[in-house]
């Protein structure tokens, strides 16, 4: 295996008294793609919600154990520098409607309060619109506002959003979820080109996605992490009886 | 058992809504009589002289209001300068918490503040402003007044707003790691200026024609004043002097400047729908 | 570091409401405390109000009563003229019409009527209203003073409609659609949704409504000082048995106005009885407030759930 940018150390959540993620131990390696599945429910959103520490927007929540980037501890990190180093995607694509597509990509210096050079934020932006794919459709008109684009292109924007600040890990929340599958196809393919650039962690419930892109997989159930390895390996000979009731659609 | 017949019935479901109508009608007509009323009276003494004169004592002709125009622009000037940014605040601050036990409590207090008769405003502003400075009434005292009216006007509009706003941007903006206070100033506000601005407006619209809570502040002026420190006149304030006097020529004067009044009035209430409609931003 | 400020600047700004509120009530109640000292009991039953007295002997009168009922009277009265124009208006609005030409206008209509000014109202009642109640007045026998607490309540109908109506609109609107929904399938007509399932449901939160409507009326001053008549002491009337009727068509003052008129011309006792008078208005009103609110919110959770 290579070696890991991301583990977790007997991680733990509880939102109040429930717990919804119960001693996670996972090594996530570097420049792959690792999809996170499992039936909803399962913890599987949580789990990367918390790598860049989105859980603490809810006071409920308490968490047990540690999660490490490059061998730091996250918890004691500044959460605003270490979600800079992780990046993440959601659901839905969320550009902000206020600001045009050139304003969207460099928004996390922008608003972060980076000072930047003129030559070095076109850079940026031109930079970040290819590894999303988009610039070809966008160099035109980036004064234009982001939300006059297709959901697709929308959905690029945010990542080159998020690739925009050069992040060690994009985390990507169900991407496609809210796409059709033109739309969805080109993301996929766009993820497979991102490994160059970055760790990419996957949350879906499409299984066929999940062996599509990723490198690896973990499978989630009930709050744990039932089994992880190499994609091939898990969808052909899993070693957990969960997992392959799962995969040949026992339970969903 | 008793059946009533069906077209006992029908015939109950249309009388019944014949008297919704009617009634509904008759609540327009007030409506009518006094625009009507005021525009009839009021028409005839405006004109150009009317807006950029000073009042005239009795019997002298013409006479104008620019001093209370002036005195309403500085009140309501004053007025948003303190209410806004606090009212701005408390509403994000409720919106942002919205389960909490405080926020509770907050929520029901800027609700039964919004119910307090206007004229006990005036009382505190008096004892509060006017009282400490010898008894000196001025503009700042009543913009203190109508500013706690205001206050719950700007935090309900914040609030509302503030909480049609997707959770999805928040979190697109926090996880660039951009910090809480950012996020809010930058991103979420922005978002929610006409809506802020609309609820701005309107409260701008209820207190320009507020007269109780400056009867015992700002108290009136017949010259012009630009000194927020010094009594200053006001157009609701004029009216009342004005209507309540035996003087013929004074009661029109009153009747041009309720014409205008309303027509202010009017005015920002249809620009405040106008920046609802326009500037309504897309999620 | 920054992020830790704002959080505090936000929680200030919610605290700040309270140290408002409390800093409002021991205001009034530290201005009020000389005449709740000098004036004692007398001044909420006594039926004289003679500003004068406190400058000439060591008997002060400042009785309250006049006022209290001028405020009741013409309350509630408005209160009862406005209800059914009221109901209409949020009926017509909240049920029978959805959109198009009438509803639009009627919509603005009751909009505008809430946003004339007080002084406006009271400018036009006492050029319209008051010559029309004359006239009745005329016909019918009674004194035509024209201004006094019918005209009074008359103004202040007007002025409530739009509020209580949109008050009303909204709990209607807290009517689930699968109630009415369920009863029109079942062959109801409209009018018998309306009294059989509407009504009932929502009916908590109509009284809140019309609660909320009164605790506005409560404390309306200038249209209301400006019809009423003014007159600082209990109508003649009322301790008449042949006169009562006549009561509602006498001059009267309400608690506010009397604030309004006196409160730049007064000092001392005098000055420190009508704080006294706003003390009073402030917790009746924050009283019904409350109520009427805690009571909305509960319709509202009902309708969730």
């Amino acid at each position: 295996m290579e070696s890991p940018v991301l583990n977790t150390i007997d991680f733990s959540l509880y939102y109040g008294e429930t717990k919804a993620l119960d001693k996670i131990n996972i090594e996530v390696p570097e420049n792959q793609v690792t999809a996170i599945m499992g039936p909803s429910g399962c913890g599987k959103t949580t789990f990367i919600r918390a790598i860049n520490r989105m859980h603490e927007l809810d006071s409920s929540v308490r968490r047990e154990g540690e999660i490490f980037l490059h061998g730091k501890e996250i918890h004691g990190l500044d959460p605003i520098g270490l979600r800079r180093k992780i990046g993440m995607v959601f659901q839905k694509p969320n550009p902000f409607p206020t600001m045009n597509i050139y304003d969207n990509v460099i928004a996390g210096y922008k608003l972060g309060g980076i000072k930047l050079s003129r030559t070095e934020r076109d850079q940026i932006v031109e930079d970040s619109l290819k590894k999303a794919a988009l610039w070809n459709e966008v160099k035109d008109s980036l004064h234009k506002r982001g939300t006059f684009l297709s959901g697709g292109q929308q959905q690029r924007l945010c990542i080159a959003r998020s690739l925009a600040l050069n992040p060690e890990i994009l985390l990507l929340d169900e991407p496609t979820s809210a796409l059709d599958p033109k739309a969805t196809k080109r993301i996929e393919e766009l993820i497979v080109e991102l490994k160059e650039f970055v760790t990419l962690m996957l949350v879906t419930h499409n299984m066929s996605q999940a062996a599509r892109v990723s490198d690896y997989t973990a499978f989630f159930y009930m709050g744990e992490l039932v089994e992880f390895g190499k994609t091939e390996k898990m969808f052909t000979s899993p070693d957990d009886k969960k997992t392959e009731e799962y995969l040949t659609g026992k339970f969903s | 058992m008793k059946v009533k017949s069906i077209n006992r019935r029908k015939a109950e479901n249309i009388i019944f809504k014949g008297t919704v109508i009617f009634l509904s009608l008759l609540t327009v007509i007030p409506l009518i009589l006094i625009l009507f009323f005021v525009a009839k009276k009021g028409i005839s003494i405006i004109d150009l002289n009317f807006f950029f004169s000073l009042p005239k004592p009795v019997g002298q002709e013409g006479g104008g209001i620019s001093n209370a125009i002036v005195g309403t622009m500085i009140l309501i000037a004053l007025t948003c300068l303190l209410s806004i940014p606090l009212g701005i605040l408390c509403g994000v601050f409720l919106a942002e918490n919205r389960k909490s036990r405080l926020s509770f409590w907050v929520r029901l207090w800027v609700e039964v503040l919004q119910g307090v008769p206007s004229i006990v405003m005036g009382i505190i502003a008096y004892v509060w402003i006017v009282r400490p400075l010898k008894g000196l009434f001025s503009a700042f005292a009543g913009s203190v007044a109508l500013s706690i009216m205001m206050l719950p006007m700007v935090i309900k509009a914040t609030e509302e707003t503030v909480k049609l706003v997707p959770v999805a941007l928040k979190e697109a903006s926090m996880s660039l790691g951009v910090p809480y206070y950012k996020t809010v100033l930058r991103v979420i506000l922005p978002v929610s200026t006409s809506g802020i601005l609309t609820g701005i407006l309107i409260g701008v619209s209820r207190i320009a024609g507020e007269t109780a809570p400056l009867l015992f502040t700002a108290f009136g002026n017949q010259f012009m004043n630009y000194n927020i420190f010094k009594p200053v006149n006001a157009l609701p304030l004029m009216i009342y002097r004005y209507a309540t006097s035996p003087y013929k020529d004074w009661q029109n004067i009153a009747w041009g400047a309720s014409l205008f009044l309303i027509l202010f009035i009017l005015g920002i209430n249809f620009i405040a729908s106008g920046i609802a409609k326009k500037w309504k931003v897309q999620f | 570091m920054n992020d830790r400020i704002f959080r505090a600047m936000l929680y200030a700004s919610g605290a700040i409401i309270f140290v408002l509120i409390a800093g409002i009530f021991l205001t009034l109640f530290i201005s009020a405390l000389p005449s709740v000292k000098a004036l004692g009991h007398s001044f909420l039953f006594g039926t004289r109000w003679n500003p004068q007295s406190v400058w000439e002997g060591e008997n002060i009168t400042l009785g309250a009563v006049p006022f209290l009922f001028g405020t009741i009277s013409t309350s509630f009265l408005s209160l009862l003229i406005s209800i059914p124009f009221a109901f209409s208006t949020a009926l017509l609005l909240g049920e029978y019409m959805k959109k198009g030409f009438f509803f639009a206008f009627l919509k603005s209509s009751v909009e505008l009527l809430s946003g004339i000014p007080s002084v406006i109202y009271g400018f036009w009642g006492f050029s319209v209203v008051v010559p029309i109640v004359r006239a009745f007045e005329i016909k019918t026998g009674i004194p035509p003073y024209g201004v006094g607490i019918m005209t009074a309540s008359l103004v202040l109908a007007i002025m409530i409609i739009p509020y209580s109506a949109s008050i009303i609109r909204e709990v209607l609107h807290l009517v689930p659609t699968e109630l009415k929904e369920a009863a029109y399938s079942l062959g109801a007509t409209r009018y018998e949704v309306i009294k059989n399932v509407i009504f009932p449901y929502a009916r908590s939160g109509i009284s809140a409504g019309l609660l909320l409507a009164l605790g506005r009326a409560l404390g309306e001053t200038m249209a209301v000082t400006m019809v009423i008549g003014n007159l600082n002491s209990l109508p003649a009337s009322l301790t008449s048995l042949h006169e009562i009727h006549k009561t509602i068509f006498s001059p009267g003052n309400t608690m506010s106005s009397i604030i309004a008129l006196e409160f730049n011309e007064s000092s001392g006792i005098h000055l420190s009885a009508l704080i006294q008078m706003g003390l009073l208005l402030i917790l009746v009103t924050t009283i019904i407030n409350f109520i009427g609110r805690i009571y909305i919110k509960k319709t509202d959770k009902s309708g969730k759930d």
